[in-house]
């Protein structure tokens, strides 16, 4: 066998830190994981021993969720660790979190902060594997690779799949890391968006760039709508949701503009009736339930790759 | 030791101890001896240890149901999320896991490996196993012993002991996986 068993890093901070084949190595793994879902004794020895800590300054359901069950599957001990409501200023209260998890031995760690570039500071200061849950704008790894894995078991590869990425740019991790990880993995991305939500410097992205979502779509095997982040936005971004939603919005009219086997993606949570309507959303077409189910998958074939490789 | 002869100029190193000819033997003999003691592979399945016991699981199965015309089941049972060396190995590729319909509860599960050394895939096949049901009976069928084992384990159907030092290596190659079929002993050195 030729398939690499290791990430060729010891954290998982950016999407752009895999290669092709380390890639292809958490997707393969997670079709393996995704096999055990099915068994009756769904729990796995491999990672007894080990402790993984899950430390998140800000709200997740999913994905704070899904690497607890991650982890759980393959009996490792899981530390729930919710730094909601600390007062300590941010630097000072990660460092000192950051020495109490290195005391406390964690094999491993997975951090969702509020402020881009935690994950990479919290990875000078402890020896444990840091996995980067989401990092304010930056970037959301998993959530790529399992979106990734999504597409692959949908339409049987990710090479040459033509994506299209649409909403909220600016704001989201999703977005930055799916580009990265899509582009590496072989696939064609257009971002659609607004001109105000789109990042500075997007056209450095390895990604098309467009303002029309109607073109867009009829050559689209891949649709993903991003939510529109109103907790990150201090100021007017679009003039009115209802225009934001006619305009940018995927509806049941839109919908049928796709190709028959495009699909319909969005990272959860929703905004039902904004970026997606309801009825799109629970559409056969729609492979949003799927994607947190191999979310699980995905996350036990990062921990296994990441953990086994770093003796 | 014995086997341990220089490699041919522009050859491969080591030493051929069985030929693809020996290996149809060998197999054929293990396919009896399986039928023998399975009252003629009554409720029995055959699980192979990736890579190398899978293609070996198949082709017994195919030799027995020639030798009695009935239907033996065959799949294939991943080991590697049970093993006990991944602080020490790293992590290793996952294959896939195939049960037969039915499952093994209740039925009498022969593992087929290539090598038996020092009994730790053994080991985690009996983990593993233990999670997808409740075998009757498990019973154990390699193409080589080469000694060495760790574990109070043992086969009950051998294709051939071979005895070898600890530096050595054996090699087994099958034609579906390799291109070729033949067991090879090299040492340390010459790998």
């Amino acid at each position: 066998m030729t398939q690499r068993t290791h990430l060729g890093v010891r954290h998982l901070l950016s999407a752009a830190d895999l290669d092709r084949d380390a890639a292809k190595a958490v997707l393969d793994t997670a079709t393996e994981m995704a096999a055990m879902a099915g068994r009756e004794v769904k729990k796995l020895p491999t990672l007894r021993g080990r402790t993984v800590v899950n430390l998140f300054y800000e709200d997740s359901t999913r994905t704070r969720i899904s690497f607890e069950a991650a982890a759980k599957r393959l009996s490792a001990d899981v530390i729930n660790f919710s730094a909601k409501g600390s007062s300590v200023s941010k630097g000072e209260s990660l460092k000192d979190t950051a020495l109490t998890l290195q005391a406390m031995g964690a094999d491993a760690v997975v951090i969702r902060h509020s402020a881009s570039g935690a994950p990479h500071r919290l990875a000078q200061w402890v020896d444990g594997a840091v996995i980067n849950a989401g990092d304010g704008m930056h970037e959301h790894p998993t959530q790529a690779l399992l979106d990734a894995y999504t597409m692959r078991s949908r339409h049987g590869r990710v090479e040459g799949l033509k994506v299209v990425i649409v909403g909220d740019v600016l704001h989201s991790r999703v977005a930055r890391s799916n580009v990265h990880l899509l582009h590496t993995l072989g696939a064609h991305v257009t971002l659609v968006a607004p001109p105000t939500l789109l990042p500075v410097g997007v056209e450095a992205w390895p990604a098309d760039v467009s303002y029309d979502l109607d073109a867009a779509l009829p050559t689209a095997d891949v649709v993903m709508m991003l939510r529109v982040q109103r907790e990150r936005m201090g100021d007017s971004f679009f003039p009115s949701e209802r225009e934001y939603a006619r305009r940018y919005g995927l509806d049941a009219h839109r919908v049928r503009t796709l190709p028959d086997h495009g699909i319909v993606m969005h990272p959860g949570p929703m905004n039902r009736g904004m970026e997606i309507a309801p009825e799109v959303a629970d559409s056969a077409r729609s492979t949003i339930v799927e994607q947190v189910r191999n979310g699980v998958s995905v996350r036990m074939a990062v921990l296994y790759l990441m953990l086994g490789g770093m003796s | 030791m014995a086997y341990r002869t220089p490699a041919a100029p522009g050859g491969e190193p080591g030493k051929i101890i069985a030929s693809s000819a020996d290996l149809a033997r060998i197999l054929d003999r293990i396919a009896h001896q399986i039928l023998e003691k399975t009252d003629g592979g009554r409720d029995t399945l055959l699980l192979g240890i990736p890579t190398r016991g899978v293609p070996l699981a198949r082709r017994l199965a195919a030799r027995m149901e020639a030798f009695e015309q009935f239907k033996m089941p065959v799949g294939g049972l991943d080991v590697t999320l049970y093993r006990d060396d991944l602080r020490l190995r790293g992590a290793r590729a996952v294959g896939p896991t195939d049960l037969p319909a039915g499952g093994v509860d209740g039925r009498l599960v022969i593992l087929v490996d290539d090598v038996l050394f020092s009994g730790r895939t053994i080991r985690a096949a009996l983990d593993a196993l233990a999670d997808l049901g409740r075998p009757r009976a498990v019973q154990l069928a390699v193409l080589v012993d080469r000694g060495h084992r760790e574990l109070p384990i043992r086969a009950d159907y051998v294709g051939k002991n071979i005895p070898t030092a600890l530096d050595e290596s054996v090699r087994v190659r099958l034609t579906e996986i390799d291109g070729t079929d033949e067991i090879r002993i090299t040492g340390k050195e010459e790998v």
